[in-house]
């Protein structure tokens, strides 16, 4: 037993969190003179000159949306813990079509979901016989509404665009579900899935919550892996959003992607959907788009269509579904995303 | 002996809890053999939803989480 003892000889949890969080503080609150000291005093850049300008965004950038990752998603993914896909199904098992499909969409933001589980989870759902069109919207929405997307655009840009976003991904999902709903999707899901559902008397598994330091522990992990794995992304957008910070002007870029042009939109989506870089690579360009003065709904539509048209997640639904079934989910994504795009615009929000 | 199953397609998560459950063994100083379970058929069969999932001579303890070592050896323990 004493071998068991020796993880205990850890750091100690409580103080080490509460140091962390002292740390991130300081380097939040120090960021913003450190990147004018370092542009400005140490390399001797000149003050609002093109190439100066550009160094100084990206010396603050960077470590403002790796801070603002590695706090605010910990946290997330801490609360997440709470809501996991067992405890949803059983939540959406026999609701109406319409409540069901809200529901699910509303879940989909929520709840912690990588996408190699999807095939597992889309065969849980249907067990629980929840219906195919709603399944989808859990599945639509779970990548659509990106919890990194919607906590860095609350932290660069405010409630208000961060809550836009939430609303307007979630319609794009309760609605795409419902009409994917409309079609007959079983016909097109492989025979073993439905062999899998009909099998029936799933396991009600109940696994013992973990506590409170686990999940925090864990959530901490989880984020520093992402973190690991997205900083280059970072790094790059950021690079590219400083370039366009200070090289391309603001007439350019509104002349190409400005309301008036009606392409605007689906070029973006276009441009966008090869994309896969991720939320966290996209939101440094996304705020150099905003600030050089494009309309909302187009870059709405550019982020959504780089975090939710990703090849790799129709390769693992293409393992419980047929093409054609991917193709009208492709077709209803894409076209929520442009009448997103459209909206905002038309609103000029 | 413990049979110990890990759940999942092969993704990042599934290797770092096998990893986990192998460094458990260790540190637990058990009998235990440990395997993966890839099928999505069999994994649905046994009402993990969220890979990875872990499961001890056949029942699940976990599932789209990755226990630490230390936990999965206080599981070891106490399934013996």
């Amino acid at each position: 037993m004493n071998t068991l003892t020796l993880r205990r000889s850890d750091l100690p949890f409580w103080p080490t969190a509460a140091l962390a969080v002292i740390a991130w503080l300081v380097a939040w609150f120090a960021a913003w003179p450190v990147s004018q000291w370092v542009a400005f005093d140490l390399l001797g850049l000149e003050p609002g000159s093109s190439f100066g300008e550009a160094v100084a965004f990206f010396c603050y950038d960077v470590p403002k949306v790796l801070l603002l990752l590695l706090g605010i998603v910990t946290i997330v993914s801490y609360l997440r813990s709470y809501v996991p896909p067992e405890k949803v199904r059983a939540a959406l098992a026999g609701r109406g079509i319409v409540i069901g499909t809200a529901s699910a969409a509303a879940f989909g933001v929520v709840t912690p979901f990588c996408s190699c589980s999807a095939v597992p989870l889309f065969i849980g759902f249907l067990q629980a016989g929840i219906p195919v069109g709603v399944t989808l919207a859990f599945l639509i929405s779970s990548p659509l509404v990106n919890e990194v997307a919607l906590v860095l655009l609350f932290g660069l840009f405010g409630p208000q665009i961060a809550v836009l976003y939430l609303v307007a991904g979630l319609s794009v999902a309760i609605i795409g579900g419902l009409i994917l709903g409309r079609f007959p999707l079983e016909r097109w899901i492989e025979p073993w899935v439905l062999a899998a559902r009909d099998a029936g008397g799933q396991p009600e598994i109940v696994v013992a919550g973990p506590s409170t330091e686990e999940r925090l522990r864990e959530a901490w992990d989880s984020t520093r892996d992402l973190v690991r794995r997205v900083w280059p992304w970072v790094v790059i957008g950021i690079g590219v959003g400083a370039f366009i910070h200070g090289f391309v002007p603001t007439d350019t870029i509104v002349s190409i992607g400005g309301a008036d042009n009606p392409f605007a939109v689906p070029i973006v989506v276009i441009l966008a959907a090869p994309l896969y870089a991720g939320a966290a690579g996209v939101i440094p360009i996304v705020e150099t788009l905003l600030d050089k003065g494009l309309p909302l709904g187009t870059v709405l539509a550019f982020m959504m269509a780089t975090v939710a048209i990703s090849l790799p997640e129709f390769v693992i639904l293409r393992r419980v579904a047929r093409i054609p079934l991917l193709l009208i989910f492709l077709a209803v994504v894409v076209m929520g995303i442009l009448m997103v795009g459209f909206l905002f615009n038309a609103l000029g929000l | 002996m413990l049979k110990i199953e890990v759940l999942g397609s092969g993704c990042a998560n599934c290797q770092k809890l096998e990893k986990n459950a192998r460094e458990a063994v260790a540190l637990a100083g058990v009998e235990a053999e440990v395997s993966k379970v890839t099928d999505y058929a069999e994994i649905a069969a046994r009402g993990v939803m969220t890979t990875p999932g872990l499961v001890i001579d056949g029942e699940v303890k976990s599932a789209g989480r990755i226990p630490s070592p230390g936990d999965i050896a206080e599981w070891l323990v106490a399934s013996q």
